[in-house]
């Protein structure tokens, strides 16, 4: 069903706003939104919703309120100025509605936490008491593990698990509580390609079958290109929202960032070149400066399937 | 000058004449252990998955501290204990939310309390004895109500630890994904700082503030050894606490020597033992891994 190459991702992508399921609910509404630390405004007048079923990727340099903005889904932080409903609602704290995947992170060995247990958490892991086993859990907790595909280690350490199967077990975490919006913090870092790859259709097949909005944000948007149906990209305190193909071009970006910025497309890949460094930025560059052209040829193309 | 005499070194250390009278008389001091262990396995749990193990080392000298005051201006030092610990205990969770901050916090406190503690028993006019059972424990008969303030300040531990079971470990291993579902990951921190000053100061009352991490820390790390499951591993934990602590004033009974070292030496010897297992496991390849039929 997945081809790769840019011709087909393109195509891919055409389709996503046509109207195959007409006007979608919208799970997420921000309007005017606006975020602000002192002196340091990261965005404003931020207009867009997800809908549900809808693939959008979360760019813009380091620095530029990307992991900010899914903390103000999460109601962990408040906006500056504007409005943010959840399923019509302001966002709250704690939205059992929302699902959360963050950065993979080595799990620590001095925790009794088993695959099964990590995803148990996202059950229940938020009601005080003692999780006491009882068989209703125990069929959801094996449903999860089943649908992203971890029962073959359910019963093993977290902390021996390779990162992607860690990512996975998050993933299975995540869909408890039948999320209606899923928010990814840099899911794939830290994953070599052939994870990144299995752990974006994971979260894309997922999306597809129960309709779920994701925002998804990373440094680099080659591993889901062809999943995303949208790109917002956060720079110079300002944002653009759109397909790939509408915002990744070289006279968008450079308007956004007030400077010459390139974006190369090749093999199927898109490369932004010339990003000015934001103003925390350490490493400087956006995405994919060119460091992971080397891997491009053999990696992203048609080697899987 | 090498005229020991073995005969009388054994005795001191093991002697077992008059056992049954001894027991009887020591009856509080084994319920003590007892309860003691079944609260420092459980917390030693958290102490490993928050990786606090540093932090308990400094919240017990400072419990130290509080106990030798106490002795000093003769409020008890139950008392002094307590509240040393507790204020060692809320100093590092409040200033300490990041490892980092937390360990160079616990360093700068942790040998400030030991010389308050040192000062205070070098002014204190009483007998020695008292003094260095602080440091290393102590088999002096533990009386009535000094057993039921125990008891009860366990009580309150065990069940506060229960109620807030699940939050926590969440908010241990995964405090991110903890935060984004509601958990008041703050709040329980502090919590777990104020349940884990307690059980250090009811642990120095019979190990002494040296040797806390014994109790608080081995049994649980052992457990984590040969288990990752998180209704074994407490189980477990609470088990060797529980058999360090009685079987340590069991030995202890006759001989003039403290208690602290049967009790770090049994302690030692299950954790020892629970990783030759964890190494012979992990030769045979037992993983936990199961393999998914081939018949899709």
């Amino acid at each position: 069903m997945k081809i790769f190459g840019a011709k087909t991702a393109r195509a891919g992508r055409d389709k996503a706003p046509s109207p195959r399921n007409a006007p979608r609910h919208v799970v997420l509404r921000v309007r005017g939104g606006a975020l602000q630390f002192g002196e340091r405004r990261l965005w404003h007048d931020l207009d867009f919703d997800v809908r549900a079923g809808e693939f959008i990727a979360v760019l813009g340099a380091n620095g530029s309120g990307k992991s900010s903005l899914l903390k103000v889904i999460l109601g962990q932080q408040q906006l500056s100025a504007g409005t943010m409903a959840f399923e019509g609602s302001p966002v709250t704290r704690g939205n059992r509605r929302i699902g959360y995947i963050p950065q993979q992170k080595l799990a620590d060995e001095g925790a009794p936490l088993r695959g099964r247990d990590l995803v148990a958490l996202g059950v229940d892991g938020h009601r005080f008491g003692l999780p006491l086993p009882r068989a209703a859990r125990r069929r959801e907790v094996d449903a999860l593990l089943d649908s992203v595909g971890a029962s073959e280690y359910a019963n093993v350490a977290v902390s021996t698990l390779s990162g992607g199967e860690q990512q996975r077990l998050r993933v299975g975490q995540a869909l408890a509580g039948d999320p209606r919006l899923l928010l990814c913090d840099e899911p794939l870092l830290s994953l070599d390609l052939a994870h990144q790859r299995a752990v974006s259709e994971l979260i894309d097949t997922h999306r597809r079958q129960r309709d779920l909005g994701v925002l998804f944000v990373t440094h680099d948007i080659n591993p889901v290109l062809d999943m995303v149906d949208r790109v917002l990209y956060l720079a110079g305190g300002s944002f653009r929202i759109g397909t790939p193909d509408e915002v990744l071009r070289s006279e968008v970006l450079s308007e956004l960032y007030g400077s010459p910025v390139d974006v190369i497309r090749t093999r199927g890949r898109v490369i932004v070149v010339g990003v000015p460094d934001a103003h925390h930025g350490h490493d400087g560059h956006v995405h994919h400066d060119g460091e992971h052209v080397p891997d491009a040829p053999g990696a992203g193309d048609g080697v899987r399937r | 000058m090498s005229d020991i005499d073995w005969a009388d070194l054994w005795s001191q250390v093991f002697n077992f004449t008059d056992y049954g009278e001894l027991v009887v008389l020591l009856q509080n001091s084994i319920i003590a252990g007892a309860v003691l262990g079944i609260v420092g396995g459980l917390i030693g749990v958290f102490v490993m998955s928050r990786d606090m193990a540093f932090a308990v080392h400094g919240i017990s000298e400072l419990s130290f501290a509080g106990a030798s005051a106490g002795l000093l201006f003769g409020v008890g030092v139950v008392e002094g204990s307590l509240v040393g610990s507790i204020v060692a205990a809320l100093i590092i969770g409040f200033l300490g939310a990041k490892s980092r901050d937390r360990n160079s916090i616990i360093a700068v406190l942790m040998p400030f309390g030991l010389g308050l503690g040192i000062l205070c028993l070098a002014l204190y006019p009483g007998r020695s004895a008292n003094k260095f059972g602080l440091l290393t424990g102590q088999i002096v008969a533990v009386d009535d109500p000094r057993l039921n303030s125990l008891i009860a300040i366990s009580i309150v531990v065990v069940i506060g630890l229960l109620v807030v079971w699940r939050p926590l470990t969440f908010a241990s291993v995964d405090a991110d994904v903890a935060s984004a579902r509601g958990v008041p990951v703050r709040t329980l921190s502090i919590v777990f700082m104020l349940l884990l000053g307690l059980a250090v100061a009811v642990s120095v009352q019979v190990v002494g503030s040296l040797l806390v991490l014994s109790i608080l820390v081995t049994p649980a790390a052992a457990a984590l050894r040969v288990s990752s499951s998180p209704i074994v591993v407490p189980l477990l934990s609470m088990l060797f606490a529980v058999l360090s602590l009685v079987g340590g004033i069991m030995l202890a009974l006759g001989g003039s020597v403290p208690i602290s070292p049967y009790v770090t030496t049994i302690s030692f010897a299950i954790y020892v033992v629970c990783r030759i297992i964890a190494a012979s496991r992990a030769r045979r390849g037992v993983s936990g891994r199961r393999l998914v039929a081939l018949d899709a």
